[in-house]
Formats: structure tokens, sequence, C-alpha cells
């Protein structure tokens, strides 16, 4: 096991089976750690990570001295590392990355896979995160897209760390977008900075209009709201007025979007911000 | 919220200064944490207790020390402390209201045996 980050080899899952990747760890003191990886699977269209590990046991051997050693460092300080180092990576290459967030069943996998059809052949990829199975992953293979699921575990959230080892497995092609759907969780997905452009959260509209209030974080880190499955909202007594005033109540700089990915209905405003957004990446890296 | 994930991610900032400053017992911890963390501190004690077993950290107290949060209201432009996420503005009443800062999750310092 990895005494810095805690990676272990025997829990990390590459499509379902155990792999012993045979790691080589570069410890710096100003970075994260940089991993090699000797494993000899090649199947890209199968990638799959499990995560569950705990953390690094270590002792340390030294003096005993009554003393206070200021440090005044954030307690994510180890993620955002990881994550400072995927933005680089992501940077130089000109991908627009955007992290999905949302409560279990808000639509995000139906909302990917209508965008991806859209899209048509505009270069693209997806880290699928969720506790357990490959479904969504397969779901997203299905539409002819490259896709790695990432299994959590017993994690709540994505980290810097999973998803800069996802990244490895997809070589990104320059100008591409790659979307992350984040663990179905409205709370801890919030504070764990991936690397990303910005954070899309969506909510459909049988959720309740309160959402936003309940879970303020959310959708205070979101850049973007998609408000999804408008074409229920005729059977759910809904006021999507509600929703959008309520999300303005927590982050008055939120953008919205009002979209049903089953009727297509705003689909198109929502590919012209994607195309934006790419747009404004590319600029920024040929600027570089 | 995710107060064990917290935990791992404090442990790891500990282990690596206790190795940096050769250290072999860490006896108490002081983090400070932001109005609108959204941390519960009876389940970040309880996480860092669990959490810190075998580390040099292990027995060590826990100190929180709370951060005010504040926020630029949209309405009348200016930045006030606030108690609450959700509450209005204190001085124009007005409802929109962006946090800034107030979510630190910081570790202090360390005291060591």
């Amino acid at each position: 096991m990895c005494t810095v980050c805690g990676c272990a080899d025997g829990e990390t899952k590459v499509d379902g089976h155990n792999h012993n990747h045979g790691h080589n760890h570069n410890h710096d003191q100003n970075h994260g750690h940089s991993h090699t990886h000797g494993h000899s699977h090649d199947h890209h269209h199968h990638d799959h990570h499990h995560y569950g590990h705990g953390p690094a046991g270590t002792e340390v051997p030294g003096m005993s001295q009554e003393r206070l050693i200021e440090i005044e460092t954030d307690i994510l300080s180890k993620n955002d590392r990881y994550a400072q180092a995927n933005r680089a990576v992501l940077a130089q290459a000109g991908v627009l990355a955007l992290n999905l967030v949302s409560s279990p069943g808000s639509g995000k996998t139906t909302l990917l896979c209508k965008t991806i059809e859209m899209l048509g052949n505009q270069p693209l990829a997806v880290i699928e995160g969720d506790q357990q199975t490959q479904n969504d992953a397969d779901r997203i293979r299905a539409t002819g897209a490259r896709a790695v699921q990432v299994n959590t575990g017993k994690g709540c959230h994505l980290d810097g760390h999973m998803v800069g080892h996802a990244m490895e497995h997809l070589n990104l092609a320059t100008g591409s977008i790659l979307f992350i759907e984040n663990v179905g969780n409205l709370v801890c997905p919030a504070a764990f900075d991936l690397g990303e452009d910005a954070k899309v959260a969506i909510l459909s509209v049988t959720e309740g209009e309160d959402k936003p209030l309940k879970y303020p974080d959310m959708f205070t880190a979101a850049r973007l709201a998609i408000l999804n499955k408008i074409d229920l909202a005729p059977h759910c007594d809904v006021d999507l007025d509600l929703y959008e005033s309520n999300l303005r109540r927590v982050n008055p700089g939120i953008e919205i979007l009002r979209v049903s990915a089953r009727t297509g209905e705003g689909m198109a405003d929502w590919l012209a911000w994607l195309t934006t957004h790419l747009a404004a990446k590319s600029n920024l890296q040929s600027a570089q | 919220m995710h107060e064990m994930s917290l935990c791992e991610g404090m442990r790891s900032v500990i282990e690596d200064q206790a190795r940096q400053h050769n250290v072999a017992r860490i006896t108490r911890v002081r983090v400070e944490i932001g109005r609108f963390a959204g941390v519960e501190t009876k389940a970040l004690h309880f996480a860092f207790d669990v959490v810190m077993r075998g580390s040099v950290a292990e027995g060590a107290e826990l100190v929180t020390l709370e951060l005010p949060g504040r926020a630029l209201c949209y309405d009348c432009m200016t930045e006030v402390e606030i108690d609450a996420r959700l509450d209005p503005c204190p001085l124009c009443g007005g409802g929109k209201l962006m946090p800034q800062g107030g979510d630190d999750m910081r570790i202090k310092d360390l005291e060591v045996a």
C-alpha cells in the first residue's frame, strides 16, 4: 500500500476485477505524488476503478518534546493538489471538464446520453462515478462514447485522485469535453474539487421547489443549474419560477436552464452553453 | 456532511507534518471550521477518534474553533456577517446572499507531546 495516498493495490478494481498494478510512486514534497502504472490490460472501453480504502497507517519514530506546530493547512489540501494537477492537464489539452452533480434519480445519465447523441462528432469522454455497478458506464458506451466507471465503494463522492487515475485511461483528445458524472449526492461532492471548469447541478422538477434551500452548498458551488424533466411539470403541480427564485436565493449568480432530456425541449440551449464554454477554453489554451 | 472523509484528509495532513517535523505523537489538534462549511462538530469528533487510531494522533484531543459566516448581499452590495446560511441581509433585508468564505476547514496547529 502506498503510505502517502493510502491507495491500496488489492482494492482497486478495473472492470470489476481486482488488479495488482505495479505502482511506482514518486513522492515529492510539493505535489501529491505521481503514479506509474505497470498493469498490462489495455481494454480502455471497459475501464472500471474501484475505491473504498481507508487511510494509510504509518509510524514515525522521533523526538518527544512538548511544542506547537502551526500549520494553517486546509483539511482538503491534498485533494486540492490532485485537482490542480488534473486542471493543468486539462488546460494544456484545451479540454472542457464539467462536474455533473445531483441527487440520485435526477436524470443525469439520460441527459448525458441525449447530449452525446446531439453533439455528434464532438470529441468527448465520460467518467462515471457510482458506489457500485458499471450500469451507467455501459449506458454511456452504448452511445459510442468512451467511458470509465469509477466505483467509490463506501465513498460518497469522487475526489481529485480518483479522477486523475480515470483520466489516464481516457487519452483525452485536444478540444474535447470531459463529463464527470459524480456520485448522486447533494452534500459531499460540493467540497471536493476535481479540477473541473464548472459544476453543473441537475435537479428534476419532481424533487420539490425547496431542494436548493435544503442543500444550499451544492447549488452555491454550481455555475449552472439544469432544471430537468420539465415535461413532467404539468403532472406534478410544480412551480418552475419558485425553483428558479430558490436557486437564486442560495446563489444569486447561478445560470439556469429548463430542459427535458426526454422530449428534447431546452436541449439546444444546453448545447449552446457547452459550445460557448468549450470555445472559451480552447481560446485560453491557444493563448498560452 | 462527510466528516469521515474530512478526518481522513486531516490524518494525511497530520502524518505529513509529523514526518516533516520528526515527531512521534500529537496530543492536540486545533481546527478552524467556517460557519457554512456544513460540518457537524459532534460527527467530526466521533470520526476523528475512529480515523486517528493507529496514527501519531491516536487519542489526541480535537478542538474546533468556529469562524463566522460572511456573505455579499446582491441587493445592497455590502458584505455582511450572517449566522445561518439562509438568513436575510441584516442591513437591507434582502434575500440574495452569496457566501464569501465561511466554508473554511483548516487545521490551525498541532500540539506535540
